[in-house]
């Protein structure tokens, strides 16, 4: 289990491969990239700038981890995720969990990523034509991280 | 004494990411830190005001208004957060 916050690159073939070398009980590999769109509320984005909250940033995605492991079956999972100035096209946020099975790998993967949308300190600030603005929060962000809550998982 | 931290929108609007601070005469917990704050007037006023969406966490895990602070404690404010 590991969490990274980085300016640099990620590369997922690169990780996947490191995780899949690492476990031989792994059967199932699930991961998501989160990619930084042009345009954000009809408006285009040039470029954007990812802040943290250094220590908390890395404990709360520690924390989503074991929420995970704790109603799947998970036998190792990465998270990293990009800060600093980021450009269209980037990626921002890597997820990756393996399990024996794809059902714990899909659904541990999905939850990782809903609860660090809502749980995890970062804050993007997006460059616009009218200059540069905080994102604010989505609400369909929240409605994404509650549906878990009266779900069970699979297990 | 706390230290107080700032993030984001609210950094930039108050001027300030961080500050050390003695708790106010009164001030035990999380609500009453922010109310005292609040009273500062101007910015503070404006962007800590109790209709305004602030989270909080003290020593880097998220807290209610009722969670208790002593000193050492290490308390941030931010706006809700939008990463990934």
């Amino acid at each position: 289990m590991a969490v990274r916050i980085q300016t640099e690159d990620f590369d997922l073939g690169a990780e996947t491969a490191a995780m899949r070398r690492g476990n031989p009980a792994i059967g199932a590999i699930a991961s998501f990239v989160g990619v930084v769109r042009d345009v954000n509320e009809g408006d285009a984005v040039s470029e954007m700038t990812l802040e943290h909250y250094p220590g908390m940033t890395e404990k709360s995605i520690e924390d989503i981890i074991e929420q995970a492991r704790g109603r799947w079956k998970v036998l190792d999972a990465l998270v990293i995720h990009r800060i600093g100035i980021l450009k269209p096209t980037d990626q921002i946020v890597l997820v990756i969990v393996a399990s024996a099975h794809r059902g714990d790998a899909f659904a541990a993967c999905e939850f990782i990523m809903d609860y660090l949308k809502t749980r995890a300190p970062f804050w993007k600030k997006e460059k616009t034509a009218e200059g540069a603005r905080w994102v604010d929060a989505r609400v369909t962000d929240d409605a994404a991280a509650e549906r878990w809550k009266s779900n069970a998982g699979n297990s | 004494m706390v230290t107080i931290l700032y993030f984001a929108r609210l950094k930039e609007a108050l001027g300030t990411a961080r500050e050390e601070l003695a708790l106010p005469q009164g001030v035990a917990n999380l609500g009453g830190l922010r109310a005292s704050l609040a009273s500062r007037g101007d910015a503070w006023t404006r962007e800590l005001a109790q209709s305004k969406s602030i989270k909080a966490a003290v020593n880097q895990e998220m807290a209610g208004p009722d969670t208790p602070l002593k000193d050492g404690d290490e308390v941030a404010f931010f706006p809700p957060v939008t990463g990934g």
